[in-house]
């Protein structure tokens, strides 16, 4: 079909779930009270704000994770013509794999792998 | 024999020769929209049958077999169930993230069915860079579910969402460089010339010992990505109630229930395409006659063979393996996989170069 799938894919989706939604809303009658609003944690009422500060080994990990995104979008035209390239390539990726390991090593002797 | 892509095709005649282009261009649409749909509702009430009736029989006891014939229509009774079921969205709450949220995890779940070839010559897209498409589009997962948890209002949700944020896009490296292991004797992102170099045997038994490690480690990062157990971090129900849809209830719920078995099943897919063949029927070699025999099963039939084997591999770990702890989940994965997946793709390099597959 081509690229217009994409088209009726999303389509799809939003019908499919759009109107799961809208029959379920039809169907029942809801009463509201007090209560029924509070979020769920446990039971006991929620004390502060949501938004708390997190973790910063969350963040570590998404700035680790960037730059090894980046190096499989690099890879992936590399792995199309890995083969018919030969040595040349396979010198090249490992030249690319210690520049990089190198980088991985440091972030690991700085301790941004452990978790705190 | 009957096949899809004859069906498919016989549609496709009888539309054209009936009415002008556009018009069966647009209806055809409507069919394969619908198909997906169906294809959806379908998968959303096997798996989960599947996944209590194995859990049921894991752990030696009957599981759902009251409504129906064997409990056949037990997901049934549970879709009716979360219908009639009130949506709630608690004070505080981001209204507008928070009913986004699940039309985007459907969306995503949605899209990923458009490169996988379901038979032979039966897929909606067959496009040149497949496997980037699954990859990419699959990274836009972890979105929805940090829109769920950031705007429920409720801390355990927030907290299963960084976590689930943090663990997908750490496993996602390494079931990408799995992938990439298969790609560099293949040359090719496309999903329909993966499926033909494996004409005469599967990949996991061409590539040998790198297909095999990549194949494990595949299967592991993508069970975390799913976020299945043992990597059900974001969902631990001792300390974290129900994770990112803690306060998601009713028809918007079981969208993101539906969206995570329907995941399920596309990663299962995309690893029986890679390594197991996809469509492909079990070929050994030259022998010609064994290969005629295989070729008599339809493709369709292998294609959901297989990836129904590799779900129940997945639904099998989840009664295996205990929970890993954040810290031990995200040392396996920088300590041990991405190291070792990136050794992996240097040996099935020099390997392929030197032609050392078979």
């Amino acid at each position: 079909m081509g690229a217009s799938s994409l088209i009726v894919l999303i389509i799809a989706a939003i019908a499919f779930s759009g109107i799961a939604i809208l029959v379920s809303s039809l169907v029942l009658k809801g009463s509201t009270n007090k209560q029924k609003g509070e979020p769920y944690e446990c039971g006991i009422p929620t004390t502060g704000k949501t938004w708390v500060q997190l973790n910063v080994g969350y963040y570590l990990f998404a700035l680790i994770f960037l730059i090894f995104d980046v190096e499989l979008i690099f890879l992936y035209p590399w792995a199309v013509v890995a083969k018919t390239t030969g040595w040349l390539a396979f010198a090249e990726i490992v030249v690319f794999f210690f520049i990089l390991f190198m980088g991985f090593l440091y972030a690991h002797k700085k301790g941004a792998l452990k978790w705190i | 024999m009957w096949s899809l892509q004859k069906i498919a095709n016989t549609i496709h005649e009888w539309l054209n020769t009936t009415f002008n282009s556009t018009i069966a261009t647009t209806i055809e649409m409507v069919i394969a929209g619908v198909a997906v749909i169906t294809l959806f509702a379908l998968l959303g009430l096997v798996l989960v049958l599947m996944e209590r009736r194995i859990a049921a029989w894991m752990q030696i006891r009957l599981g759902p077999n009251r409504v129906g014939p064997q409990g056949l229509l037990q997901s049934m009774a549970d879709t009716i169930k979360l219908l009639v079921k009130e949506g709630l969205t608690p004070n505080g709450a981001d209204k507008f993230l928070f009913n986004l949220a699940p039309f985007i995890a459907m969306i995503v779940a949605m899209l990923l069915m458009a490169p996988i070839a379901f038979a032979k010559d039966f897929q909606l897209w067959d496009l040149n860079i497949g496997v980037l498409y699954i990859s990419s589009v699959s990274s836009i997962m972890v979105i929805s579910i940090l829109m769920a948890g950031w705007s429920s209002n409720n801390k355990y949700s927030l907290m299963g969402a960084m976590r689930s944020g943090a663990q997908i896009v750490s496993y996602e490296l390494s079931a990408g460089l799995a992938i990439l292991t298969i790609i560099v004797p293949i040359g090719s992102l496309q999903f329909s010339e993966i499926v033909q170099s494996q004409v005469n045997g599967w990949w996991i038994f061409k590539g040998h010992i790198p297909a095999i490690i990549a194949f494990v480690i595949f299967m592991i990062a993508v069970t975390a990505e799913t976020n299945r157990a043992p990597f059900d971090l974001a969902e631990a129900e001792s300390e974290l109630t129900a994770g990112f849809h803690t306060e998601y209830s009713g028809m918007k719920f079981a969208l993101f229930f539906l969206s995570e078995y329907v995941n399920v099943f596309i990663v299962c897919a995309v690893g029986a395409t890679l390594f197991l063949g996809g469509w492909m029927p079990f070929h050994i070699g030259h022998w010609e006659s064994f290969n005629h025999m295989m070729d008599y099963i339809p493709s369709s039939v292998w294609f959901f063979g297989k990836t129904f084997a590799l779900i129940f591999l997945i639904m099998w770990f989840r009664w295996t393996f205990p929970r890993l702890r954040i810290d031990q989940l995200l040392n396996l994965e920088w300590k041990y996989l991405l190291p070792i997946s990136m050794f992996n793709l240097l040996l099935m390099t020099a390997l392929a170069i030197l032609g050392w597959y078979f």
